[in-house]
């Protein structure tokens, strides 16, 4: 009741490549994330499956049928944008109606499906407003509510948090998250917020430069990245990409996350000199110059004195660091 | 809405030099036409005595305005005109607009060609092609219609129309004509009811350029329409102006006259120029 389905999915503008030989299923009720660095073709995609943009070659399928050159309206899909869309000239009960009336939809009908999502997003005492009456994040709201009330397969979303301030951000994405529970519906975000990617998603899509890296869950991208460019992507801070050489491994680099390496006064390890020291009073990052690797992050636990210029050795936790070859594809050396 | 320049950020003295600029200009541009206002009432000895005095009570006379309304068919080519540069207007704003959308909007082979040939008329005046105008006119049996002069007007209203526009339809918002289409809405409903309304300043200020030329132009009334019947307000006062004697009393209030009906196009535009209903759209 809500599966999406690519094969062999391409889109060129003219004669670049926008989208590359994308094969994706995305199961009922999932919760799907493409994520990606900026430009890598993430909004293309997501307005290819929502109909607004030709498809070059390949198909998609919802629910097994192909919907090629099916309008955006037929689709059965509904869309949030960034830039929230809400038609100006009308009220919010408007915005929110429109698709069904234009469906032919009788009116009591559409009156109950507006009550039922404003209900669901706290938007009751705002439906006769225009969006120029709207606070940010009440618009973005009523985009949500607009996609709630067409009950569709597919909900599309393209960055839809980007326009708020950190507090809401953090509220509305919990709301999205409760709205995908109650729902139970298929949803498709596109985002290029690692937090958000973590913890909305079911399962997570990387793409660069319209190709896919790698699908997976959040945790099984975190523990087990398939190359380089995927292990760089997913956490933050940002995986550290030490020189494989230097220690002794068999590829170019060694990847390590910052929270995998701890921290020594001398001894055993890689020698380095602080550069920088971020307090977050929950957890400490230290930044260590070390040759031949460079900046290092250290991500540690709690409150720790350290400063500036100190030197000191960092210790990795071997076991959970990654092995990459020139080109960053994965190496699985036998364990010494 | 708040006036910037009565905000906190603007202070005294730069608002009282900004309107000192602004006034100095309004009497510089209105003084003609306050010049023609004031003569039109005086007596055509007073017009000559002194053109830059106010009436006074024995220099006020209205025998321009009578000879106006008496002499003629001036209410008939006040409607005329009014016909013809409503009309013109009407489908230079429509068809420009839609073409505008167009060309903003879809991608296809050509489409940047199809833009320069549409502007194109903007740089190549449309009386070059009078002769060839003249034929069509005959050759469709047009002449000393009114229909003719709407034709005409609208294509030379239109390169600018859509040159102007186009770059406007640009800047609708895309995501708000996606959503549109996701809720069903057609391509024209989608240009009707949201891509107009939101080029609306953008429309106004075309139809003010549109408007002032159509109005004032004799050149297309007198090839093509220069019957009784279909004279327009700048033809038909012709007569008042001889090649030895110029009824001044009654060019001066045809002239007042033949004011009103732009001011009142004027001020219906620029009430849309002011009001932006576009705010909260997106973002
Ligand atoms: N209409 C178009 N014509 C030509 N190229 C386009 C068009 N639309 C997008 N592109 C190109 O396609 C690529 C992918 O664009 P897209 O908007 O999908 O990126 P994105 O992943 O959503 O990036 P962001 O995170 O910045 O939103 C970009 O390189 C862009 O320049
Ligand atoms: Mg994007």
């Amino acid at each position: 009741m809500g599966q999406l389905k690519l094969e062999n999915a391409c889109k060129s503008f003219g004669n670049v490549d926008v989208i590359r030989d994308v094969n994706l299923d995305v199961q009922d009720g999932e919760f799907c994330v493409f994520v990606g660095p900026s430009g890598c073709g993430k909004s293309t995609l997501l307005r290819m499956i929502a109909g607004l943009e030709d498809i070059t070659s390949g198909d998609i399928l919802i629910d097994g049928q192909v919907v090629n050159t099916t309008p955006p309206s037929q689709r059965e899909i509904a869309m949030v944008f960034q830039s929230y869309a809400l038609y100006p000239h009308l009220n919010v009960r408007d915005n929110m109606g429109l698709g069904l009336k234009q469906a032919g939809q009788p009116k009591a009908q559409v009156a109950s499906a507006v009550d039922r999502a404003a209900g669901m997003l706290d938007l009751g005492k705002y439906l006769d407003r225009r969006p120029g009456e709207l606070s940010g994040g009440q618009r973005q709201r009523v985009a949500i509510g607009r996609a709630i009330v067409r009950k569709p397969k597919l909900f599309l979303f393209d960055e839809p948090l980007s326009n708020l301030d950190a507090a809401l951000r953090v509220q509305t994405r919990i709301e999205i998250a409760n709205l995908h529970r109650e729902l139970g519906a298929t949803m498709v975000y596109v985002t290029h917020d690692q937090v958000e990617a973590m913890t909305l998603a079911d399962r997570i899509v990387v793409l660069r430069d319209g190709r896919v890296e790698q699908v997976g869950a959040p945790m099984e991208l975190y523990n087990n990245p398939a190359n380089e460019f995927v292990a760089g992507f997913i956490g933050s801070p940002k995986m550290n990409f030490l020189n494989g050489p230097a220690l002794g491994a068999v590829g170019k680099s060694v990847g390590i996350r910052p929270e995998h390496i701890t921290l020594a006064g001398s001894g055993d390890g890689i020698e380095g000199r602080v550069s920088h020291v971020e307090h977050l009073g929950g957890e400490t990052l230290v930044y260590v110059h070390a040759d031949p690797h460079g900046l290092v992050t250290v991500r540690l636990f709690g409150e720790h004195a350290y400063a500036v210029n100190d030197r000191l050795v960092m210790r990795p936790d071997m076991a959970r660091a990654f092995h990459f070859d020139e080109n960053g594809h994965r190496l699985h050396p036998a364990p010494a | 809405m708040a006036n910037p320049l009565f905000s906190a950020r603007g202070n005294l003295g730069r608002t009282a030099a900004a309107h000192a600029i602004l006034i100095v200009y309004t009497i510089l541009a209105l003084y003609p036409v306050f010049l023609i206002l004031i003569n039109s009432v005086k007596s055509r000895r007073a017009i000559f005595n002194d053109p830059l005095a106010l009436p006074t009570a024995q220099t006020f006379d209205p025998i321009g305005f009578q000879t106006v309304l008496e002499q003629g068919n001036f209410l008939l080519y006040f409607q005329n005109s009014l016909i013809v540069t409503v009309a013109s207007l009407f489908f230079v704003l429509l068809f420009g607009a839609m073409a505008a959308f167009a060309l903003a909007e879809y991608r296809f082979r050509g489409n940047l060609l199809m833009g320069l040939y549409l502007a194109l008329g903007i740089m190549i005046p449309i009386r070059l092609g009078t002769v060839a105008i003249l034929e069509i006119m005959v050759a469709a049996g047009l002449v000393n219609t009114l229909t003719s002069l709407v034709l005409v007007y609208t294509a030379q209203g239109l390169p600018l129309a859509v040159f102007i526009l186009q770059e406007f339809m640009r800047q609708v918002s895309d995501d708000l004509k996606n959503a549109a289409r996701i809720d069903g809405l057609s391509e024209y409903r989608i240009f009707f009811t949201i891509a107009l309304p939101l080029v609306r300043p953008a429309m106004a200020t075309v139809a003010v350029f549109t408007m002032i030329p159509i109005w004032n132009d004799l050149w297309f009334p007198l090839i093509l329409a220069p019957g009784e019947a279909t004279k327009t307000l700048t033809l038909g006062s012709q007569i008042f102006l001889g090649q030895y004697v110029t009824d001044w009393n009654a060019v001066l209030a045809a002239l007042s006259l033949a004011i009103i009906p732009v001011v009142v196009l004027y001020l219906i535009f620029s009430r849309q120029l002011i009001r932006g209903i576009t705010k909260g759209a997106v973002k």
